[in-house]
């Protein structure tokens, strides 16, 4: 017999975080060690690194050879999850798209992520281009929190003194692999500049924090770490904030509401086991939402009540505006002076070895702002489709006895093309600042549910012509880069037809924006400190409360933001003005 | 923990020298795709539940099979480094890639009878049943995208999808990762590119 009858735990915490990820992680780790009673909900399954990585697997292991049919980033990579979630839909309005990448999992997305750790700088949070918005807070403001988020996480990087690219409290950097010096000669004559990548990989051990081993270079950080030698929250800060026995966690638990009194104060959330489908409710002080940018504006949209009737905290209208991606766009060769190159193990860390930071003077350029540039390639394990390009390009070098190779072909002369060829490949992505636009939103869809029942979300999404112009940079910069180090391009260069390679929003998992702060409760959803305007029991601690990116991908701000309203609400209730 | 306790930690053992996984050792590991063996840590229960699912049931049939294994190995043979295409189990990996992914079914299944029909028309019979030197002439129509006649278009194209999937299953071998020489995978230190190849390509430092 089914009863909907709803378990409520006695219980009430002094708070409740919505989510495991980077900002929900970092936010349970600093109240739970100032004492704090939490409880955290996470959608996903528990996940632990040092149990369920995937990590030092060879390719065989996998019946798809690690190939990309059930995990976007293959069967090893660290993301139970993706762009789609079987019965947990999400729609378009039409014309538009967005691609909505979700890890279910404790410590969600930083499990396989890319480790690239930057700074957003001074520019970033006041910019002067005239056409992207302003934060209410400097870089200064924020810059104590990355010093702490350095000493306390770890990430190796050079001290370069670019003023916009701003340096932090760095451990050795890696040193490049080969391709990466052929780069960065390559792009030193294209004059875009390289420095040494920025990760949050322990490349030496981190005085004063324990439990966490030294990297081993097998560079496979996106099947997360069992030495717990790179960032990820579960590893990081959800486990050891559950050992100061303040911080409870409940997984499989997929939050429906949060629920609100007649003041309109938060008092709790209502969640559903996602196993067993039982529904729960349980009572805090506050409520801290880190469930990621879209699906905490989602839980805000759908908590509606008589204080809040267009959705918690959403007097503004503003819940849901503002979505904002990383721009992307990437491009590739071969070096024909890697042809036939010496075999070792090259596989250094899963993060970037070495990295563009944004060079340009954009007075001279048709967009504000910039991007910078991510490269790769090398000796990598083998994985499903990693030889399918040699086929395509092996008549454009002379065969080793000088004479003319045709394309494709087989037998001994096309296997010995494969060893040749590897290992020879170069690749480079830029990551750029897309806009903050009010009419680039996600919205509660009137008219479908999961299949919890819980109303999804319906995305409105256009590039416009600034990204489409910084696309076209990119490839031009790409070319140049490629053609200075000696690469062959076998592809060309992709036109306006597909605005210059652009991808797809949502497609770079940089989402952010919406619920962005400010000091104008018209004009924003949280404060300064990521306190909801209408709500003061409500916080975001996602990639919601930005404003607007830079180019630099956006963790390493997520966890600043999210130790910085921590701060804030301990501040609070010792003033007792909170919970 | 330092390095050392950080390998210790992933509980690998010292074996003359060379360090080796003990979860992975030579003994264990499988060849060939449909053996899906057990549930690896880390892998959720319905995607193991799909793997044997998919492992358990037969797209291809026994000719279509005979006739992969013959195109596989005669796009990657045996030589003095490794062994062919069908050594490394190369069949059954694509037999388990047309049921994960479905896209591949009609150009394969389509395919491999686009070519029996061809070699029935040119040699009164279907490709398996054609000597070495027909079966070599048949490919060499269709394995050269550049110099092929449009009229073998269609053969290019199967061709072209069945070499990468062929190539995709050797070097993913535990025979074609040794062949092609990878040699990571294995704890250790990175400290840049080994001065002799630094000096080979003519940089002067580690950081160029």
């Amino acid at each position: 017999m089914i009863s909907y009858q709803i378990k409520t735990n006695p219980t009430v915490y002094d708070a409740i975080v919505v989510g495991s990820g980077a900002g929900g992680g970092m936010a349970g780790y600093v109240l739970a060690n100032a004492g704090l009673n939490v409880l955290m909900l996470e959608a996903g399954p528990f996940f632990d690194p040092a149990k369920d990585a995937l990590q030092m697997r060879w390719p065989w292991e996998s019946p798809r050879r690690g190939a990309s049919t059930i995990r976007p980033f293959g069967d090893f990579d660290a993301a139970y999850g993706g762009w789609e979630l079987e019965g947990e839909p999400y729609t378009h309005a039409a014309g538009t798209s967005f691609d909505w990448f979700r890890a279910r999992m404790l410590g969600g997305r930083t499990n396989h992520w890319g480790r690239i750790s930057l700074r957003m700088g001074p520019d970033d949070f006041k910019p002067t281009d005239g056409v992207t918005d302003e934060w209410p807070i400097t870089y200064d403001e924020v810059k104590p929190y990355y010093d702490r988020i350095d000493r306390m996480i770890g990430i190796y990087g050079t001290v370069e003194g670019i003023r916009n690219e701003p340096d932090g409290i760095f451990l050795k950097p890696p040193k490049p692999r080969l391709n990466e010096l052929y780069i960065r000669r390559g792009a030193e004559r294209a004059g875009v500049p390289v420095i040494a990548g920025r990760g949050s990989v322990l490349t030496e051990a981190l005085p004063g924090v324990e439990g966490r081993g030294t990297c081993f270079y097998c560079g496979q950080c996106g099947r997360s770490c069992r030495v717990y030698g790179d960032f990820s929250s579960s590893s990081c800060l959800v486990m050891p904030a559950m050992k100061t026995g303040n911080l409870t966690v409940i997984d499989n638990a997929m939050v429906r509401e949060v629920l609100t009194n007649d003041e309109g104060q938060a008092t709790g959330v209502s969640y559903v086991d996602t196993r067993d489908l039982q529904e729960h409710e349980v009572r805090g002080k506050l409520v801290i939402l880190g469930a990621s940018a879209c699906e905490s504006a989602r839980l805000m949209l759908n908590s509606k009540s008589a204080a809040h009737p267009g959705g918690l905290g959403n007097s503004s209208g503003l819940v849901g505006r503002y979505l904002h991606d990383s721009t992307g766009a990437s491009a590739g060769g071969f070096l024909p002076q890697l042809l036939d190159r010496k075999r070792y193990n090259e596989d250094g860390v899963g993060s970037v070895h070495i990295y563009s930071p944004w060079w340009a003077d954009n007075q001279k350029l048709d967009f504000p702002r910039g991007y910078h540039i991510e490269y790769g390639g090398g000796m990598r394990m083998p994985s499903y489709g990693f030889t399918d390009w040699v086929a395509n390009v092996n008549h454009l070098v002379p065969a080793k006895d000088g004479g003319q190779r045709e394309q494709g072909g087989y037998g001994a002369a096309l296997k010995d093309d494969y060893r040749r060829f590897y290992g020879a490949s170069v690749g480079m992505a830029g990551r750029g600042t897309a806009l903050a636009r009010y009419d680039n939103y996600c919205e509660i869809d009137p008219t479908r549910v999961d299949k919890y029942g819980i109303p999804v979300l319906r995305f409105h999404y256009k590039w416009a012509n600034e990204e489409v112009a910084q696309a076209k940079h990119m490839q031009e910069t790409f070319r140049e880069i490629l053609h200075e180090m000696g690469a062959i391009v076998a592809s060309p260069m992709p036109g306006p037809e597909t605005s210059y390679g652009l991808e797809a929003p949502g497609k770079i998992i940089h989402e952010g924006g919406t619920t962005r702060m400010g000091d104008n409760p018209k004009k924003s959803v949280l404060n300064k400190w990521g306190q909801a305007h209408d709500c003061k029991n409500v916080f975001v601690v996602d990639a919601g409360p930005f404003v607007q990116q830079g180019d630099k991908n956006l963790t390493w701000t997520i966890l600043a933001l999210s130790m910085r309203t921590a701060d804030y609400i301990l501040e609070q209730r010792n003033k007792l003005n909170i919970g | 923990m330092n390095r050392r306790d950080s390998i210790k930690a992933l509980g690998l053992a010292a074996a003359g020298g060379a360090l080796l996984l003990d979860s992975c050792s030579p003994k264990e590991a499988k060849q060939g795709a449909t053996a899906v063996g057990d549930k690896l840590p880390g892998v959720t229960d319905s995607e193991h539940e799909r793997n044997t699912k998919l492992a358990e049931e037969r797209f291809f049939t026994t000719h279509e099979l005979a006739t992969i294994g013959v195109l596989a190995d005669i796009i990657i043979p045996a030589d003095e480094t490794s062994g062919s295409a069908t050594d490394a189990g190369v069949p059954e990996f694509i037999e388990f890639m047309a049921k994960d992914i479905p896209t591949y079914q009609t150009p394969m299944r389509g395919g491999l009878k686009w070519l029996d029909v061809q070699c029935q028309r040119r040699y009164g019979q279907v490709f398996m049943q054609c000597d070495n030197t027909q079966q070599l002439q048949m490919v060499d129509e269709i394995a050269y995208p550049a110099k092929a006649k449009p009229e073998m278009a269609q053969g290019v194209a199967f061709f072209n999808l069945l070499r990468n999937l062929t190539a995709s299953g050797f070097f993913t071998s535990e025979m074609g990762v040794k062949d092609i020489g990878y040699v990571g995978n294995k704890p250790g230190v990175w400290d840049g590119v080994p001065a002799d190849v630094l000096d080979a390509h003519g940089f002067k430092s580690a950081w160029g």
